[in-house]
């Protein structure tokens, strides 16, 4: 055929398609493909250190040589060479990420395992891993399983009454992180209502959030619970639409259990789609950062990402490389996260040429 | 599930009914409790003798004469520029919708379109571009942006908003492309239409409600954005939620935590108004590409 014709194939021309997919993929390139190198090189520098000059000062009874810090030439240096002064894995590998000295040295003067892993889990880089996968571990399988609990029970009442229902169950999910955990932390705090009465519940007057690291852990969990559960009800619901209906009434008349019948027929059903939740929820919850500010629990909680924000927002000098080494590190997590995704889509598609 | 069949005892639908009773408590009280609370004074709402003063207002009664106040939202609005932050905001939101959606659109109907095996990467690298979390994205920026002194400014923001959108608008527009049958715009191709024409003229008009869903969910991503807004951004620039943030003060100096409640009632109302109203769209969105698997 003479006529590069789309219709026989049935596909877009190549012209064509990278014309309509030019603009979003260049601001894709540019603004998140790029960051991610810019972000690899600056974890390989660090800032200048200042420089100092000797200053030989002399009065009658002698002189006397002190050491000073040589402003004018430290921020010289620091125009000249605005990344810093390259340092290789240095960065990765000091006190603040992987600490592989002090974990050699823990090592090696702990006498029990159970003070080896105290001391490492106090290094700031895995004390904020462990909370961050202790976040993810604990609030994933609560979101699935409250979410669908909600849908299903949703999935009862009368069709009426269900829009309002379903705009109240939501709400959580569409505030902000930040607004969401205020206005909880507003309520638990020891000076709101819930926290008030659990003081006197508790009859103990210094009980508050902030004085335990566990019941600060638990209440951050419980926020991510309540965030999150509403998406995983929504998807669900959604999918509990689609149930057919010919399989569950002849489970009832073979006298299949209620419980029998979500088991056998409505999970396995929607199980696509539990995986599809799952997935979405443990990316948004690997990036745990706001509720922190919210609950204003920097103190007893840090999370991966809220280490990154910490180094950006230091007020003397912005640490770019220790923000961009805890970032390529967040990043081969989340690529840790995700390949076993990727690899069963990998073999999908090969299979389905 | 209602089925004709299907007959619940008495027991358990009461069971359901105070199941849902209890969840719906759990998701609404906070905010109801939020909003009363922003009528009162600091010292009924944070109350260090007794919470029960942010019911019968004590302390408001005592400093404002009434048993209600709205001076936190006229102190917040004004002296604490509340309406700057908003109207930032609004800026940021428009722009980012209207673009992400133009964007959006474009590239996720040639998605939908193509058989070429590099679709399918595109869309794989979008997901992995979805789960990168924001902050490690801004910290690559804020150096090449210091450089180029282009920090602070609303136009930047704007961009980076839109861009991080797009993997999501893709995504989700893509799943509604896939529904609009291939019959149509290859009729408009016969009938001697561009693609650009087809897409203009045939399939745009039916996407109306996709375009929706992904313009309201650009619209809340940028509106709730922390992350980029308060790190991109100068305190002038600031949009609602930064702005919220340094109500709350730090350890060096105190903030006014009754601006930030009635900022935070600001911020969130207009919020659950365009929910309410756009409820259906919101729920399509998020099931969109997942029912499906």
């Amino acid at each position: 055929m003479g006529i590069n014709s789309p219709l026989t194939q049935n596909l877009m021309p190549n012209k064509t398609f990278f014309w309509f997919f030019l603009p979003t993929g260049l601001a894709m390139i540019l603004f998140i493909g790029l960051p991610i190198i810019s972000t690899g090189i600056q974890s390989f520098y660090a800032q200048h250190d200042q420089v100092v000059k000797e200053v030989k000062k002399c009065d009658p009874f002698g002189c006397t040589v002190s050491i000073v810090v040589d402003n004018e030439e430290t921020t010289k240096l620091r125009e000249a060479k605005p990344l810093g002064k390259f340092n290789g894995f240095g960065t990765y590998i000091d006190r603040n990420h992987l600490a592989i000295d002090e974990i050699k040295k823990f090592w090696n003067e702990t006498e029990n395992l159970g003070a080896f892993v105290d001391q490492v889990t106090n290094l700031p880089f895995y004390k904020a891993l462990i909370f961050t996968l202790t976040y993810c571990l604990f609030v994933t399988p609560n979101v699935l399983l409250l979410g669908f609990i909600i849908a299903l029970s949703l999935n009862a009442v009368a069709r009426k009454i269900r829009g309002p229902l379903i705009f109240g169950t939501i709400l959580p999910m569409i505030v902000t992180p930040l607004v969401g955990s205020l206005v909880l932390f507003w309520m638990i705090d020891s000076q709101g209502i819930i926290g008030a009465n659990i003081q006197n519940l508790m009859n103990d007057p210094y009980l508050s959030l902030k004085s335990s690291k566990t019941l600060t852990w638990i209440t951050i969990i419980i926020y991510g619970i309540w965030h999150h559960s509403p998406f995983a009800f929504v998807v669900f619901y959604a999918a509990l639409q689609t149930v057919p209906q010919e399989p569950v009434e002849a489970a009832i008349i073979d006298g299949a259990s209620r419980f029998q019948r979500i088991k056998h027929i409505v999970l396995p059903h929607i199980y696509p789609v539990v995986t599809f939740v799952a997935l979405i929820s443990l990316m948004d919850n690997f990036r745990v950062f706001e509720p922190i500010i919210g609950f204003s629990a920097e103190g007893s909680a840090q999370s991966l990402s809220w280490l990154i924000y910490d180094n950006l927002v230091n007020e003397e000098v912005i640490l770019f490389g220790s923000a961009a080494a805890t970032s390529m590190m967040t990043i081969v997590g989340i690529a840790i996260l995700l390949a076993p995704v990727l690899i069963r889509t990998w073999k999908e598609f090969k299979t389905a040429r | 599930m209602d089925y004709g069949l299907d007959r619940k005892s008495t027991s358990l639908k009461t069971f359901n009914t105070i199941f849902i009773i209890v969840w719906l408590l759990i998701a609404c009280f906070p905010f109801i409790w939020t909003f009363w609370g922003s009528f009162k004074v600091r010292a009924d709402f944070f109350s260090r003798s007794d919470w029960w003063y942010a019911i019968s207002a004590f302390n408001t009664l005592i400093e404002t004469g009434g048993k209600f106040t709205t001076d936190a939202y006229t102190q917040a609005w004004t002296e604490g520029e509340f309406w700057k932050a908003s109207k930032n905001t609004i800026i940021v939101t428009v722009f980012v919708v209207s673009i992400s959606l133009f964007l959006g659109t474009l590239g996720a109907y040639a998605l939908s379109r193509s058989t070429e095996r590099y679709a399918f990467w595109i869309l794989i690298a979008a997901l992995i571009f979805r789960a990168m979390p924001h902050i490690t994205l801004v910290s690559g920026y804020l150096f090449p942006f210091f450089q180029l002194q282009i920090w602070g400014i609303l136009p930047t923001t704007i961009v980076v908003l839109v861009a991080i959108n797009q993997p999501f608008t893709l995504w989700l527009l893509y799943s509604f492309f896939k529904t609009v049958p291939k019959e149509l715009d290859e009729s408009a191709l016969i009938d001697g239409c561009s693609y650009f024409q087809a897409f203009r003229h045939i399939i745009m008009p039916v996407m109306w409600p996709g375009v929706i869903t992904a313009g309201l969910f650009s619209l809340m991503l940028a509106y709730n954005d922390f992350t980029v807004t308060a790190l991109l951004l100068n305190q002038e620039n600031h949009t609602m939620v930064p702005k919220i943030q340094s109500y709350l003060g730090t350890n060096q100096h105190e903030g006014n935590l009754m601006w930030a409640v009635s900022a935070v009632v600001s911020a969130t109302a207009p919020l659950f108004m365009l929910v309410m109203f756009f409820q259906r769209q919101v729920i399509s969105g998020l099931t969109a590409g997942a029912v499906k698997g």
